[in-house]
């Protein structure tokens, strides 16, 4: 069981998720920019492209949709692709679900309807320490979801005129790499880590080299998840 | 006002098929993980789960691009050993710039 629960008001968890996701809410501003001029020159409106990033709310699965936008839309392919993409959320979620069962199922699923790569990574990084209540997941996803279809939509308005805006340039880009290597170091727990770590990163970049699309994310997942299964004593982890 | 709001019934199709998939990834495994009994090797495997995707999803960008995110990474993550979250997403992305920067010169 959870401490935070009981032990802290729901204001206070909601605040601490403002101050946790706020670096990123800055660091996502030029991506979204660039979202919004990329969807505007694939010709989806401003609107219609609002609506995919409140409907959506999943980066990177938008942005590979927005790559092979085309006319007429090939509306199924782009759903598959998303599936593809997301797979990952269904780990993700396995592992913050079984974290957060104190919030109860219904709250959990309106909650992990937000649950972005960011929203999910701090998410875990709290249950750690204190446990993670609804207020403080929502603390960290209504301010980046609001960015998100605020600044897809303006980057979608400005359209062209953004085409130039390099994250890059800035090393905005890297803010998200940056973040989650210092969440993996949250969860560091010596030798066990590094293997996973290992197995982990080398299955994503060898899938990366030889098989197109966002398969990596799920080999590596499936690979570093595969070691610890294999390294772990059983015995250690009755319930 | 009118461009602004244009729409294309495809369009919204494609947008309905991708918010559908992208909510049942989100909560299928909090459905999956209230009819498996979590111990032993289960238990294991799920507890590696935030580090085997966070490694999974950086990976490529950060060893894989270019010696100035592979630099930056490796100064990130000794940061991370010793700094909060923020002061580390400073590092990384300061660093980076100058990585990149400085590569760029040469």
């Amino acid at each position: 069981m959870s401490v935070s629960a009981d032990a802290s008001p729901a204001r206070s968890d909601f605040s601490d998720g403002l101050r946790a996701i706020a670096p990123l809410v800055i660091a996502a501003f030029p991506i979204a920019l660039v979202f919004g001029a990329l969807a505007a020159q694939k010709g989806l409106s401003p609107f219609e492209t609002m609506l995919m990033s409140g409907v959506v709310f999943a980066g990177g699965s938008q942005f590979v949709a927005i790559d092979f936008w085309a006319s007429p839309v090939p509306w199924v392919a782009i759903t598959v692709s998303a599936l593809l993409v997301n797979i990952r959320h269904v780990l993700m979620s396995a592992s913050l679900g079984a974290k957060t069962r104190q919030m109860g199922f219904g709250w959990q699923l309106i909650a992990f309807g937000f649950l972005a790569d960011e929203v999910w990574a701090l998410s875990e990084h709290r249950a750690q320490k204190q446990g993670t209540s609804f207020a403080f997941m929502m603390g960290l996803a209504v301010p980046f979801y609001v960015n998100w279809l605020v600044m897809t939509g303006v980057g979608a308005s400005l359209g062209t005129l953004l085409a130039d805006l390099d994250p890059a340039k800035w090393g905005f880009d890297f803010a998200f790499p940056a973040i989650f290597i210092g969440l993996i170091m949250g969860f560091w727990q010596g030798n066990k880590t590094a293997m996973i770590l290992a197995a982990s990163g080398l299955a994503a970049i060898a899938c990366k080299a030889f098989v197109p699309g966002a398969w990596y994310i799920a080999a590596g997942a499936v690979a570093g998840v595969l070691v610890a299964a294999m390294l772990a004593d059983p015995k250690s982890y009755e319930a | 006002m009118d461009a602004f709001f244009q729409t294309d019934p495809l369009t919204l199709l494609a947008i309905l098929g991708m918010g559908v998939a992208t909510y049942l990834t989100r909560i299928s495994g909090l459905i999956l993980v209230r009819y498996v009994d979590l111990k032993g090797r289960t238990r294991a495997a799920l507890e590696a789960v935030p580090v085997a995707v966070l490694m999974s999803v950086i990976a490529p960008t950060v060893l894989a691009t270019g010696p100035a995110e592979t630099g930056a990474a490796v100064v990130t993550m000794l940061a991370a050993f010793r700094l909060p979250l923020l002061g580390v997403v400073a590092i990384g992305v300061v660093l980076v710039a100058l990585f990149r920067a400085a590569l760029g010169m040469l």
